[in-house]
Protein backbone atom coordinates (compact mmCIF):
# COMPACT_ATOMS: atom_id res chain seq x y z
CA UNK A 1 0.00 0.00 0.00
CA UNK A 2 1.20 3.34 -1.04
CA UNK A 3 1.34 6.58 1.15
CA UNK A 4 -1.77 7.59 -0.79
CA UNK A 5 -3.73 4.69 -0.44
CA UNK A 6 -2.79 4.92 3.24
CA UNK A 7 -3.84 7.93 3.72
CA UNK A 8 -7.10 7.33 1.92
CA UNK A 9 -8.01 4.21 3.81
CA UNK A 10 -7.42 6.30 6.97
CA UNK A 11 -9.78 9.58 6.30
CA UNK A 12 -12.40 6.53 4.90
CA UNK A 13 -12.36 5.10 8.23
CA UNK A 14 -12.84 8.60 9.59
CA UNK A 15 -15.37 9.36 7.64
CA UNK A 16 -17.09 5.51 8.51
CA UNK A 17 -16.68 6.44 12.46
CA UNK A 18 -18.72 9.40 11.91
CA UNK A 19 -21.30 7.60 9.25
CA UNK A 20 -21.73 4.89 12.12
CA UNK A 21 -25.00 4.88 13.89
CA UNK A 22 -24.63 5.25 17.55
CA UNK A 23 -26.53 1.63 17.37
CA UNK A 24 -26.74 0.88 21.31
CA UNK A 25 -28.04 4.13 22.18
CA UNK A 26 -31.16 4.66 24.07
CA UNK A 27 -34.17 6.91 23.51
CA UNK A 28 -35.75 8.66 25.60
CA UNK A 29 -38.11 11.98 25.29
CA UNK A 30 -39.15 14.50 27.15
CA UNK A 31 -38.66 12.31 30.19
CA UNK A 32 -40.26 8.95 28.29
CA UNK A 33 -38.27 6.07 27.53
CA UNK A 34 -38.78 4.38 24.26
CA UNK A 35 -37.89 0.87 23.84
CA UNK A 36 -36.06 0.87 20.32
CA UNK A 37 -35.69 -3.00 20.04
CA UNK A 38 -37.97 -5.41 21.10
CA UNK A 39 -37.04 -9.61 20.63
CA UNK A 40 -37.90 -11.20 17.60
CA UNK A 41 -41.54 -12.15 17.48
CA UNK A 42 -42.84 -15.99 15.96
CA UNK A 43 -43.91 -14.20 12.43
CA UNK A 44 -40.17 -12.68 12.20
CA UNK A 45 -38.17 -15.15 12.96
CA UNK A 46 -35.61 -14.26 10.14
CA UNK A 47 -34.08 -11.50 11.69
CA UNK A 48 -32.13 -11.37 14.81
CA UNK A 49 -34.05 -8.77 16.69
CA UNK A 50 -37.05 -5.99 16.09
CA UNK A 51 -35.73 -2.68 16.10
CA UNK A 52 -36.37 0.83 15.63
CA UNK A 53 -35.20 2.64 12.10
CA UNK A 54 -33.73 5.21 14.75
CA UNK A 55 -30.94 2.53 15.88
CA UNK A 56 -29.60 3.35 12.39
CA UNK A 57 -29.25 6.48 12.26
CA UNK A 58 -26.12 8.56 12.86
CA UNK A 59 -26.25 10.22 16.12
CA UNK A 60 -26.66 14.05 15.18
CA UNK A 61 -29.94 12.20 13.16
CA UNK A 62 -30.79 10.18 16.70
CA UNK A 63 -30.61 13.87 18.56
CA UNK A 64 -32.94 15.38 16.49
CA UNK A 65 -35.65 13.43 17.82
CA UNK A 66 -34.87 13.26 21.22
CA UNK A 67 -35.84 16.67 22.10
CA UNK A 68 -39.21 18.17 20.53
CA UNK A 69 -37.88 21.32 20.66
CA UNK A 70 -35.14 20.40 18.01
CA UNK A 71 -37.40 18.17 15.94
CA UNK A 72 -38.25 19.62 12.98
CA UNK A 73 -41.25 17.53 12.21
CA UNK A 74 -42.99 19.99 14.97
CA UNK A 75 -43.24 22.99 12.73
CA UNK A 76 -45.83 20.77 10.98
CA UNK A 77 -47.10 19.16 14.21
CA UNK A 78 -47.93 22.75 15.26
CA UNK A 79 -49.67 23.66 11.42
CA UNK A 80 -51.79 20.04 12.00
CA UNK A 81 -52.97 21.75 15.47
CA UNK A 82 -53.76 25.07 13.58
CA UNK A 83 -56.03 22.47 10.96
CA UNK A 84 -57.34 20.08 13.84
CA UNK A 85 -59.58 23.77 14.81
CA UNK A 86 -59.85 25.22 11.53
CA UNK A 87 -63.66 25.09 10.56
CA UNK A 88 -63.86 23.49 6.84
CA UNK A 89 -66.76 22.00 4.56
CA UNK A 90 -70.55 22.45 4.27
CA UNK A 91 -71.34 21.49 8.14
CA UNK A 92 -69.19 24.50 9.41
CA UNK A 93 -67.26 22.14 11.65
CA UNK A 94 -63.45 21.55 12.66
CA UNK A 95 -62.02 18.44 13.59
CA UNK A 96 -62.18 19.69 17.38
CA UNK A 97 -65.87 20.29 17.00
CA UNK A 98 -66.01 16.93 17.62
CA UNK A 99 -62.98 15.76 19.05
CA UNK A 100 -62.47 18.54 22.05
CA UNK A 101 -60.27 16.08 23.43
CA UNK A 102 -56.94 14.81 21.88
CA UNK A 103 -56.21 12.61 24.56
CA UNK A 104 -58.87 10.10 23.33
CA UNK A 105 -57.02 9.37 20.47
CA UNK A 106 -54.67 7.89 22.72
CA UNK A 107 -53.51 4.69 21.69
CA UNK A 108 -54.79 4.45 18.20
CA UNK A 109 -51.70 5.14 16.12
CA UNK A 110 -50.37 1.99 17.65
CA UNK A 111 -53.70 -0.51 16.52
CA UNK A 112 -53.59 1.15 13.02
CA UNK A 113 -54.03 0.00 10.17
CA UNK A 114 -57.47 -1.95 11.68
CA UNK A 115 -60.56 -3.98 9.52
CA UNK A 116 -63.32 -2.37 9.85
CA UNK A 117 -66.22 -3.84 7.15
CA UNK A 118 -63.84 -6.24 6.16
CA UNK A 119 -61.37 -4.05 4.68
CA UNK A 120 -58.13 -2.26 5.63
CA UNK A 121 -58.60 1.07 7.40
CA UNK A 122 -55.94 3.62 7.86
CA UNK A 123 -55.41 6.56 9.76
CA UNK A 124 -55.60 8.98 6.63
CA UNK A 125 -58.74 7.10 6.33
CA UNK A 126 -60.42 8.13 9.00
CA UNK A 127 -59.20 11.75 8.79
CA UNK A 128 -61.11 11.83 5.42
CA UNK A 129 -63.39 9.69 6.59
CA UNK A 130 -64.53 12.74 9.37
CA UNK A 131 -63.82 15.65 6.45
CA UNK A 132 -66.00 14.42 3.78
CA UNK A 133 -68.82 12.45 5.99
CA UNK A 134 -69.09 14.97 8.91
CA UNK A 135 -67.77 18.42 7.61
CA UNK A 136 -68.76 18.09 4.35
CA UNK A 137 -65.27 18.99 3.39
CA UNK A 138 -62.72 17.67 0.52
CA UNK A 139 -60.63 14.84 1.38
CA UNK A 140 -57.31 15.26 1.78
CA UNK A 141 -54.33 13.82 -0.76
CA UNK A 142 -53.01 10.99 0.44
CA UNK A 143 -49.51 11.98 1.28
CA UNK A 144 -50.16 16.01 1.41
CA UNK A 145 -49.15 18.46 3.27
CA UNK A 146 -52.32 18.80 5.40
CA UNK A 147 -52.85 14.78 5.92
CA UNK A 148 -49.26 14.59 7.21
CA UNK A 149 -49.83 17.13 9.53
CA UNK A 150 -52.85 15.59 11.00
CA UNK A 151 -51.58 12.32 11.18
CA UNK A 152 -48.96 13.19 12.63
CA UNK A 153 -50.68 15.05 15.32
CA UNK A 154 -53.02 12.19 16.11
CA UNK A 155 -50.30 9.93 15.74
CA UNK A 156 -47.67 11.82 18.73
CA UNK A 157 -51.07 11.02 21.55
CA UNK A 158 -49.70 7.38 21.01
CA UNK A 159 -45.79 8.39 21.11
CA UNK A 160 -44.50 5.20 23.67
CA UNK A 161 -47.10 3.10 23.46
CA UNK A 162 -46.46 -0.65 21.74
CA UNK A 163 -47.45 -1.09 18.42
CA UNK A 164 -49.94 -3.43 18.90
CA UNK A 165 -51.47 -4.60 15.35
CA UNK A 166 -54.32 -7.08 14.29
CA UNK A 167 -52.76 -10.08 11.97
CA UNK A 168 -55.25 -12.77 13.16
CA UNK A 169 -59.20 -13.31 11.89
CA UNK A 170 -60.54 -10.63 9.55
CA UNK A 171 -57.10 -9.21 9.26
CA UNK A 172 -55.23 -12.59 8.23
CA UNK A 173 -55.99 -12.78 4.59
CA UNK A 174 -54.98 -8.96 4.19
CA UNK A 175 -51.64 -9.82 6.17
CA UNK A 176 -50.85 -12.77 3.58
CA UNK A 177 -51.08 -10.38 0.74
CA UNK A 178 -49.17 -7.90 2.35
CA UNK A 179 -46.44 -10.49 3.05
CA UNK A 180 -46.46 -11.46 -0.76
CA UNK A 181 -45.87 -7.93 -1.56
CA UNK A 182 -42.97 -7.46 0.74
CA UNK A 183 -41.75 -10.82 -0.76
CA UNK A 184 -41.63 -10.16 -4.44
CA UNK A 185 -39.08 -9.32 -6.28
CA UNK A 186 -39.64 -6.20 -8.92
CA UNK A 187 -38.63 -3.25 -10.87
CA UNK A 188 -35.09 -3.55 -13.39
CA UNK A 189 -33.06 -4.22 -10.05
CA UNK A 190 -35.19 -7.16 -9.14
CA UNK A 191 -35.14 -7.01 -6.01
CA UNK A 192 -37.76 -7.78 -2.84
CA UNK A 193 -38.14 -5.25 0.37
CA UNK A 194 -36.86 -8.13 1.91
CA UNK A 195 -33.31 -7.98 0.16
CA UNK A 196 -32.64 -4.93 1.74
CA UNK A 197 -34.84 -4.66 4.85
CA UNK A 198 -34.53 -8.40 6.14
CA UNK A 199 -31.58 -9.88 5.02
CA UNK A 200 -29.02 -6.64 4.42
CA UNK A 201 -30.15 -4.33 7.65
CA UNK A 202 -27.26 -3.12 9.25
CA UNK A 203 -25.24 -2.74 6.23
CA UNK A 204 -24.00 0.22 3.94
CA UNK A 205 -26.06 -0.03 0.31
CA UNK A 206 -23.45 2.87 -0.54
CA UNK A 207 -23.73 6.15 1.55
CA UNK A 208 -27.09 4.32 3.23
CA UNK A 209 -27.00 2.49 6.08
CA UNK A 210 -30.28 -0.30 6.19
CA UNK A 211 -32.57 -0.48 8.36
CA UNK A 212 -35.80 -3.02 8.98
CA UNK A 213 -37.54 -0.33 7.33
CA UNK A 214 -40.07 -0.38 10.31
CA UNK A 215 -43.02 2.53 10.05
CA UNK A 216 -43.61 3.22 14.01
CA UNK A 217 -42.22 6.49 13.08
CA UNK A 218 -44.08 7.45 10.42
CA UNK A 219 -44.72 10.18 9.12
CA UNK A 220 -41.75 10.74 9.38
CA UNK A 221 -39.59 14.35 8.89
CA UNK A 222 -36.56 13.57 6.62
CA UNK A 223 -33.66 16.04 6.03
CA UNK A 224 -33.52 14.88 2.63
CA UNK A 225 -36.73 16.38 1.41
CA UNK A 226 -37.13 18.87 4.91
CA UNK A 227 -41.35 17.82 5.00
CA UNK A 228 -43.34 14.84 6.34
CA UNK A 229 -43.41 11.47 4.50
CA UNK A 230 -46.38 9.56 4.84
CA UNK A 231 -45.86 5.69 4.94
CA UNK A 232 -47.22 4.97 1.55
CA UNK A 233 -44.70 7.87 0.32
CA UNK A 234 -42.05 5.69 1.11
CA UNK A 235 -42.98 2.34 -0.13
CA UNK A 236 -43.26 4.41 -3.54
CA UNK A 237 -39.42 5.44 -2.94
CA UNK A 238 -38.22 2.52 -2.50
CA UNK A 239 -40.06 0.73 -5.46
CA UNK A 240 -38.92 3.42 -7.49
CA UNK A 241 -35.22 3.34 -6.51
CA UNK A 242 -35.36 -0.47 -7.44
CA UNK A 243 -36.50 0.84 -10.85
CA UNK A 244 -40.29 -0.68 -10.34
CA UNK A 245 -43.64 0.93 -11.05
CA UNK A 246 -44.94 1.83 -7.44
CA UNK A 247 -48.27 0.85 -6.30
CA UNK A 248 -51.36 3.56 -6.04
CA UNK A 249 -50.98 5.00 -2.74
CA UNK A 250 -54.11 4.39 -0.90
CA UNK A 251 -53.83 1.28 -2.83
CA UNK A 252 -54.89 -2.55 -1.93
CA UNK A 253 -51.45 -3.02 -2.20
CA UNK A 254 -50.04 -0.63 -0.22
CA UNK A 255 -52.56 -0.86 2.57
CA UNK A 256 -51.98 -4.74 2.84
CA UNK A 257 -47.98 -3.95 3.00
CA UNK A 258 -48.74 -1.21 5.74
CA UNK A 259 -50.68 -4.05 7.69
CA UNK A 260 -48.18 -6.39 7.16
CA UNK A 261 -45.14 -4.37 7.68
CA UNK A 262 -47.04 -2.85 11.08
CA UNK A 263 -47.04 -6.39 12.35
CA UNK A 264 -43.15 -7.27 12.03
CA UNK A 265 -42.92 -3.93 14.52
CA UNK A 266 -45.40 -5.25 17.09
CA UNK A 267 -43.93 -4.39 20.70
CA UNK A 268 -41.68 -1.45 19.29
CA UNK A 269 -43.04 1.85 20.35
CA UNK A 270 -44.97 4.56 18.27
CA UNK A 271 -42.20 7.28 17.30
CA UNK A 272 -44.46 9.21 15.72
CA UNK A 273 -42.93 11.78 14.54
CA UNK A 274 -39.41 10.46 14.20
CA UNK A 275 -36.72 12.21 12.20
CA UNK A 276 -34.70 10.78 9.19
CA UNK A 277 -32.21 11.81 6.73
CA UNK B 1 -24.05 12.94 -55.08
CA UNK B 2 -22.13 9.62 -55.32
CA UNK B 3 -19.71 10.37 -52.40
CA UNK B 4 -22.82 10.97 -50.20
CA UNK B 5 -24.41 7.11 -51.37
CA UNK B 6 -20.97 5.83 -50.28
CA UNK B 7 -20.73 7.45 -47.80
CA UNK B 8 -24.35 6.32 -46.79
CA UNK B 9 -23.64 2.43 -47.82
CA UNK B 10 -20.49 2.52 -45.32
CA UNK B 11 -22.59 3.75 -42.52
CA UNK B 12 -25.10 1.12 -43.25
CA UNK B 13 -22.15 -1.63 -43.45
CA UNK B 14 -20.71 -0.76 -40.54
CA UNK B 15 -23.72 -0.35 -38.80
CA UNK B 16 -24.53 -4.17 -39.73
CA UNK B 17 -21.32 -5.50 -38.58
CA UNK B 18 -21.33 -4.38 -35.30
CA UNK B 19 -25.38 -5.54 -34.85
CA UNK B 20 -24.19 -8.62 -35.88
CA UNK B 21 -21.22 -8.75 -33.15
CA UNK B 22 -23.24 -8.06 -29.88
CA UNK B 23 -24.76 -10.96 -28.40
CA UNK B 24 -28.08 -10.04 -27.56
CA UNK B 25 -29.12 -11.25 -23.79
CA UNK B 26 -31.65 -13.81 -25.49
CA UNK B 27 -28.97 -15.63 -27.04
CA UNK B 28 -26.69 -15.75 -24.37
CA UNK B 29 -25.66 -19.02 -23.38
CA UNK B 30 -24.18 -19.84 -19.55
CA UNK B 31 -22.34 -22.84 -18.81
CA UNK B 32 -22.58 -23.58 -14.91
CA UNK B 33 -23.32 -19.79 -14.33
CA UNK B 34 -20.70 -18.88 -16.82
CA UNK B 35 -20.55 -17.15 -19.84
CA UNK B 36 -17.64 -18.46 -22.39
CA UNK B 37 -17.70 -16.04 -25.33
CA UNK B 38 -16.94 -12.38 -25.35
CA UNK B 39 -20.80 -10.37 -25.77
CA UNK B 40 -18.21 -8.17 -28.29
CA UNK B 41 -16.37 -8.15 -30.84
CA UNK B 42 -13.91 -4.84 -29.28
CA UNK B 43 -12.34 -5.50 -26.69
CA UNK B 44 -12.95 -4.15 -23.01
CA UNK B 45 -11.66 -1.12 -21.79
CA UNK B 46 -10.71 -1.58 -17.97
CA UNK B 47 -10.50 2.48 -17.63
CA UNK B 48 -13.70 2.82 -18.62
CA UNK B 49 -15.32 -0.41 -16.61
CA UNK B 50 -13.87 1.68 -14.06
CA UNK B 51 -16.14 4.51 -14.02
CA UNK B 52 -18.82 2.08 -14.56
CA UNK B 53 -18.34 0.83 -11.88
CA UNK B 54 -18.67 3.71 -9.39
CA UNK B 55 -21.39 5.30 -11.47
CA UNK B 56 -24.40 5.11 -9.62
CA UNK B 57 -26.45 4.98 -12.48
CA UNK B 58 -24.30 2.21 -14.30
CA UNK B 59 -23.13 -0.11 -12.01
CA UNK B 60 -23.27 1.24 -9.28
CA UNK B 61 -20.96 -1.76 -8.08
CA UNK B 62 -19.29 -0.04 -5.30
CA UNK B 63 -22.77 0.34 -3.83
CA UNK B 64 -22.82 -3.01 -2.40
CA UNK B 65 -19.27 -4.21 -2.95
CA UNK B 66 -16.42 -2.45 -1.07
CA UNK B 67 -13.52 -2.31 -3.42
CA UNK B 68 -9.80 -0.89 -1.78
CA UNK B 69 -8.53 0.36 -5.23
CA UNK B 70 -11.20 2.67 -5.43
CA UNK B 71 -10.85 4.19 -1.88
CA UNK B 72 -10.65 7.58 -3.87
CA UNK B 73 -14.65 7.11 -3.85
CA UNK B 74 -16.10 7.38 -0.73
CA UNK B 75 -19.14 5.03 0.83
CA UNK B 76 -18.48 1.55 -0.19
CA UNK B 77 -21.35 -0.93 0.07
CA UNK B 78 -21.23 -3.81 2.44
CA UNK B 79 -24.36 -6.05 0.75
CA UNK B 80 -22.20 -8.37 -1.47
CA UNK B 81 -18.55 -9.31 -0.89
CA UNK B 82 -15.38 -7.47 -0.59
CA UNK B 83 -13.82 -7.70 -4.01
CA UNK B 84 -9.85 -7.27 -4.00
CA UNK B 85 -8.28 -9.87 -5.45
CA UNK B 86 -11.64 -11.30 -6.89
CA UNK B 87 -9.83 -11.93 -10.29
CA UNK B 88 -7.75 -14.33 -8.69
CA UNK B 89 -10.77 -16.02 -7.12
CA UNK B 90 -12.92 -16.07 -10.62
CA UNK B 91 -11.93 -17.00 -14.24
CA UNK B 92 -13.06 -14.43 -16.83
CA UNK B 93 -15.67 -16.07 -18.23
CA UNK B 94 -17.13 -16.68 -14.44
CA UNK B 95 -16.98 -13.17 -14.14
CA UNK B 96 -18.67 -12.51 -17.35
CA UNK B 97 -21.67 -14.76 -16.36
CA UNK B 98 -21.79 -12.92 -12.50
CA UNK B 99 -22.64 -9.60 -14.70
CA UNK B 100 -24.61 -10.86 -17.21
CA UNK B 101 -26.90 -12.68 -14.30
CA UNK B 102 -25.79 -13.88 -11.19
CA UNK B 103 -28.48 -15.23 -10.44
CA UNK B 104 -27.38 -18.11 -12.47
CA UNK B 105 -24.43 -18.71 -10.16
CA UNK B 106 -25.72 -17.44 -7.18
CA UNK B 107 -29.32 -18.94 -6.36
CA UNK B 108 -31.34 -15.94 -5.22
CA UNK B 109 -28.87 -13.23 -5.27
CA UNK B 110 -29.83 -9.80 -4.53
CA UNK B 111 -27.45 -8.38 -7.10
CA UNK B 112 -28.88 -7.45 -10.22
CA UNK B 113 -28.53 -8.76 -13.61
CA UNK B 114 -26.55 -6.33 -15.56
CA UNK B 115 -27.69 -7.85 -19.36
CA UNK B 116 -31.11 -9.15 -19.38
CA UNK B 117 -33.68 -7.67 -20.97
CA UNK B 118 -36.94 -9.70 -20.22
CA UNK B 119 -38.75 -11.91 -17.36
CA UNK B 120 -39.15 -9.01 -14.59
CA UNK B 121 -42.13 -7.56 -12.67
CA UNK B 122 -44.02 -4.22 -12.58
CA UNK B 123 -40.77 -2.82 -13.97
CA UNK B 124 -40.49 0.80 -14.84
CA UNK B 125 -41.51 1.64 -18.28
CA UNK B 126 -38.62 3.56 -19.44
CA UNK B 127 -36.59 0.81 -18.71
CA UNK B 128 -38.82 -1.92 -20.16
CA UNK B 129 -36.85 -3.67 -22.87
CA UNK B 130 -33.65 -2.77 -21.48
CA UNK B 131 -30.65 -4.07 -19.70
CA UNK B 132 -28.97 -2.24 -17.31
CA UNK B 133 -25.58 -1.80 -18.79
CA UNK B 134 -24.81 -2.80 -22.48
CA UNK B 135 -23.10 -5.79 -24.01
CA UNK B 136 -19.65 -2.78 -24.40
CA UNK B 137 -19.85 -2.20 -20.52
CA UNK B 138 -20.33 -5.25 -19.26
CA UNK B 139 -17.09 -5.52 -21.12
CA UNK B 140 -15.53 -3.06 -19.33
CA UNK B 141 -16.57 -3.68 -16.46
CA UNK B 142 -15.53 -6.90 -16.59
CA UNK B 143 -11.76 -6.24 -18.27
CA UNK B 144 -11.79 -3.59 -15.20
CA UNK B 145 -12.26 -7.08 -12.59
CA UNK B 146 -9.78 -8.82 -14.08
CA UNK B 147 -7.16 -5.88 -12.92
CA UNK B 148 -8.16 -6.53 -9.47
CA UNK B 149 -5.36 -9.06 -8.11
CA UNK B 150 -3.93 -9.56 -5.03
CA UNK B 151 -1.19 -12.21 -6.32
C1 LIG C 1 -32.20 -1.41 -2.62
C2 LIG C 1 -32.53 -1.46 -1.25
C3 LIG C 1 -33.96 -1.27 -0.79
C4 LIG C 1 -35.08 -1.96 -1.13
C5 LIG C 1 -35.20 -3.12 -2.10
C6 LIG C 1 -36.17 -1.39 -0.36
N1 LIG C 1 -35.71 -0.38 0.43
FE1 LIG C 1 -36.74 0.59 1.90
N2 LIG C 1 -35.12 1.73 2.33
C7 LIG C 1 -33.88 1.62 1.70
C8 LIG C 1 -32.98 2.59 2.25
C9 LIG C 1 -31.51 2.80 1.83
C10 LIG C 1 -33.71 3.31 3.23
C11 LIG C 1 -33.21 4.44 4.13
C12 LIG C 1 -32.41 3.88 5.26
C13 LIG C 1 -33.22 2.89 6.04
O1 LIG C 1 -34.04 3.28 6.89
O2 LIG C 1 -33.10 1.67 5.77
C14 LIG C 1 -35.05 2.72 3.26
C15 LIG C 1 -36.06 3.11 4.15
C16 LIG C 1 -37.28 2.50 4.26
C17 LIG C 1 -38.28 2.83 5.25
C18 LIG C 1 -38.16 3.91 6.33
C19 LIG C 1 -37.68 3.32 7.62
C20 LIG C 1 -37.62 4.34 8.73
O3 LIG C 1 -37.15 3.97 9.82
O4 LIG C 1 -38.01 5.48 8.56
C21 LIG C 1 -39.35 2.01 5.02
C22 LIG C 1 -40.65 1.98 5.79
C23 LIG C 1 -39.01 1.17 3.88
N3 LIG C 1 -37.76 1.48 3.45
C24 LIG C 1 -39.84 0.20 3.34
C25 LIG C 1 -39.53 -0.54 2.19
C26 LIG C 1 -40.48 -1.41 1.52
C27 LIG C 1 -41.90 -1.65 1.96
C28 LIG C 1 -39.84 -1.94 0.44
C29 LIG C 1 -40.39 -2.81 -0.67
C30 LIG C 1 -41.48 -2.30 -1.42
C31 LIG C 1 -38.49 -1.44 0.46
N4 LIG C 1 -38.35 -0.57 1.52
C32 LIG C 1 -37.49 -1.81 -0.43
C33 LIG C 1 -33.52 0.68 0.75
C34 LIG C 1 -34.37 -0.26 0.18
C1 LIG D 1 -27.43 -4.86 -4.64
C2 LIG D 1 -26.19 -5.46 -4.36
C3 LIG D 1 -25.15 -5.72 -5.43
C4 LIG D 1 -24.79 -4.96 -6.52
C5 LIG D 1 -25.37 -3.63 -6.97
C6 LIG D 1 -23.71 -5.65 -7.15
N1 LIG D 1 -23.42 -6.80 -6.46
FE1 LIG D 1 -21.94 -8.15 -6.89
N2 LIG D 1 -22.58 -9.36 -5.38
C7 LIG D 1 -23.56 -9.05 -4.47
C8 LIG D 1 -23.69 -10.14 -3.53
C9 LIG D 1 -24.65 -10.20 -2.35
C10 LIG D 1 -22.76 -11.13 -3.93
C11 LIG D 1 -22.50 -12.50 -3.28
C12 LIG D 1 -23.23 -13.56 -4.03
C13 LIG D 1 -24.39 -14.09 -3.22
O1 LIG D 1 -25.47 -13.49 -3.26
O2 LIG D 1 -24.19 -15.07 -2.53
C14 LIG D 1 -22.06 -10.60 -5.07
C15 LIG D 1 -21.02 -11.25 -5.73
C16 LIG D 1 -20.20 -10.67 -6.68
C17 LIG D 1 -18.97 -11.23 -7.19
C18 LIG D 1 -18.30 -12.51 -6.69
C19 LIG D 1 -17.40 -12.06 -5.56
C20 LIG D 1 -16.65 -13.14 -4.83
O3 LIG D 1 -15.62 -12.82 -4.26
O4 LIG D 1 -17.12 -14.28 -4.82
C21 LIG D 1 -18.49 -10.34 -8.11
C22 LIG D 1 -17.22 -10.48 -8.93
C23 LIG D 1 -19.41 -9.24 -8.19
N3 LIG D 1 -20.43 -9.46 -7.29
C24 LIG D 1 -19.25 -8.13 -9.00
C25 LIG D 1 -20.15 -7.07 -9.11
C26 LIG D 1 -20.04 -6.00 -10.07
C27 LIG D 1 -18.88 -5.83 -11.02
C28 LIG D 1 -21.15 -5.22 -9.92
C29 LIG D 1 -21.59 -4.04 -10.74
C30 LIG D 1 -21.56 -4.10 -12.16
C31 LIG D 1 -21.90 -5.76 -8.82
N4 LIG D 1 -21.27 -6.90 -8.36
C32 LIG D 1 -23.06 -5.21 -8.30
C33 LIG D 1 -24.31 -7.89 -4.44
C34 LIG D 1 -24.28 -6.88 -5.41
Amino acid sequence: MNLWKLLMASTITLAASFAAANEDAKLSIEGLDIPVRVSVQSHTPEIDEVRSGWTFRKSETQDLQRDDFDNPAFVFVDQGIDLFDKIDGTAGKSCSSCHSDMNSFKGLRASMPRIANGQIETMEDLVNGCRTERMGAESWKWSSKNMTAVTALIGLESRGMPIKVKMDGDAAEFWEKGKDVYYARVGQLDMSCANCHEENYGNMIRADHLSQGQINGFPTYRLKNAKLNSIHARFKGCMKNIRATPYKEGGPEFRALELYLASRGNGLSVETPSVRN
Amino acid sequence: MRRIALAFFITIMTAASSFSEVVKPSEIVFEDGAVMESLTAQLGDPVNGRKIFMNRKQGNCLACHMNSEMLDQSFHGEVGPVLDGVADRWEKHELRGMLVNSKMMFEGTIMPAFYRDSGYSRNLKKFVGKTILSAQQVEDVLSYLLTLKEN
